[in-house]
């Protein structure tokens, strides 16, 4: 049951991307990037092979729809890749408590500090692969400053609405 | 042996995400390629459709501006043929006309914009035009105000066009009162101002100067406006850039119109003969 729901929710922010956030452009170049989410709702297993593969396509179909290459798939599968050694530093969770982990039942710093982590070195990649050249990286770095903030606020709001819908 | 599997078995997921972005690369770098982009674009029937749905629902939203656009467009169309129908009058120009044989060279196809996109360093645009139309790539793309781009992959139903906001694209361009011409570029700022290079130094120009299509090329006719002198950027000789307001609302298109070029085999033909 949890696992359709996750996997609803994550086809819901697909479109929602596509069809709304890609369009906002903010003063030109500032985007909501929320599908960023998708990394923070997978569940966590001990096999990483189907999540790497599922935010392969999952980026994939974003590239599709965008026309950019595939910047959105480079930069996903790397924050997928190393989603396990951030929840390491930062929940200090061990193989044996992946089954039960659960973003909303931790501390709320320790869940600030990993999802904005995740967040500005997605947007950080992002914006540099489309940029692909070392000329503008005061623009990258703005720019990943900016379409983070919006993002984390979408996210946080996100959550928090959802959250008060169902309680524990 | 069991050292490499083992050493396999360690790294595995460390290896098969080096594969993943491995793929990712080779999509990015195809994708700043001209000819090689053809894997993964928005052009594809199951991406065209799903915009085109969307698109109708906008669409009828827009009713208004569009229809304030097309009476624009039909009233300068309409002036154009009324000063053009006088000077056939006359009877020198007929005679002219005789003698050159002259026939069409363009023809235009009229399409819509599926999905627009101005905001990336390298964007594309996609039209409801195919093959079917019989398009094929190196098109121009252009609309009332002024041109949009080349169409660079062809599919059955839609294709893909490099919008002139694209940092790889460039195209002629020359002034509107002298025959400097220069290329157009985009060095993906600003998505209302577009960049003219190579313009030789004894051109004078003025801020507001108009700036038009140079029929150097196959791909537009000559003519067709761009947009008007932004800021002159005065740099070492050769580096002078100049800052190109367009015309267009890159933003907000919907109508456009694709040209054909009749005489583009000939011409091609012309260009591959050999020098001797």
């Amino acid at each position: 049951m949890n696992k359709i729901r996750i996997f609803l929710w994550i086809t819901i922010i697909l479109f929602l991307q596509i069809l709304v956030l890609n369009n906002i452009n903010f003063s030109q170049h500032i985007n909501p990037y929320l599908y960023i989410s998708f990394i923070f709702l997978f569940p966590l297993t001990k096999n990483r092979f189907i999540f790497l593969t599922a935010a392969f396509f999952y980026g994939l179909i974003l590239d599709f729809f965008s026309d950019t290459g595939g910047i959105h798939t480079a930069s996903l599968v790397f924050v997928a890749f190393f989603r396990l050694y951030f929840i390491k530093l930062f929940f200090r969770k061990n193989n044996i408590d992946y089954l039960l982990f659960d973003l909303h039942s931790e501390a709320f710093g320790q869940v600030f500090n990993y999802v904005v982590t995740i967040t500005i070195i997605h947007h950080f990649i992002l914006f540099s692969l489309d940029n692909f050249s070392f000329n503008n990286i005061n623009i990258v770095l703005l720019n990943t400053l900016y379409s983070s903030i919006f993002t984390l606020v979408l996210y946080f709001l996100g959550s928090y609405i959802l959250r008060k819908k169902q309680p524990r | 042996m069991q050292q490499l599997i083992y050493f396999i078995q360690k790294y595995r997921y460390f290896l098969f995400f080096l594969f993943l972005e491995l793929i990712a690369f080779q999509l990015i770098i195809n994708n700043l390629n001209f000819h090689n982009s053809k894997f993964i674009n928005s052009a594809s029937s199951i991406t065209g459709d799903f915009y085109k749905k969307t698109n109708s629902i906008r669409d009828y939203f827009q009713l208004d501006i569009e229809n304030k656009e097309l009476l624009n467009e039909n009233l300068i169309l309409k002036n154009k043929l009324e000063r053009l129908s006088q000077k056939i009058d006359t009877v020198a120009v007929t005679k002219i006309f005789e003698k050159t044989n002259a026939s069409q060279r363009y023809s235009y196809l009229q399409g819509r914009i599926e999905k627009n996109q101005f905001r990336n360093n390298y964007n594309f645009l996609t039209i409801n035009l195919g093959k079917k139309d019989s398009i094929t790539p190196e098109m121009g793309v252009i609309n009332s105000k002024g041109i949009l781009g080349i169409v660079e992959n062809v599919l059955h139903r839609y294709s893909r066009v490099r919008s002139i906001l694209n940092k790889s694209s460039k195209i002629n361009a020359k002034l509107k009162n002298s025959n400097y011409f220069g290329t157009l570029t985009w060095d993906g700022f600003d998505y209302n101002i577009t960049q003219l290079l190579d313009i030789p130094r004894q051109a004078k120009l003025k801020v507001g100067d108009t700036i038009i299509t140079g029929g150097m090329s196959s791909i537009f006719p000559e003519g067709i406006p761009i947009g008007s002198i932004d800021t002159i950027v005065n740099g070492v000789s050769i580096k002078r850039v100049i800052n190109i307001k367009l015309f267009n609302d890159m933003s907000s298109l919907k109508n456009i119109y694709v040209v054909k070029d009749f005489d583009k085999q000939q011409l091609m033909n012309l260009e591959k003969t050999e020098n001797e």
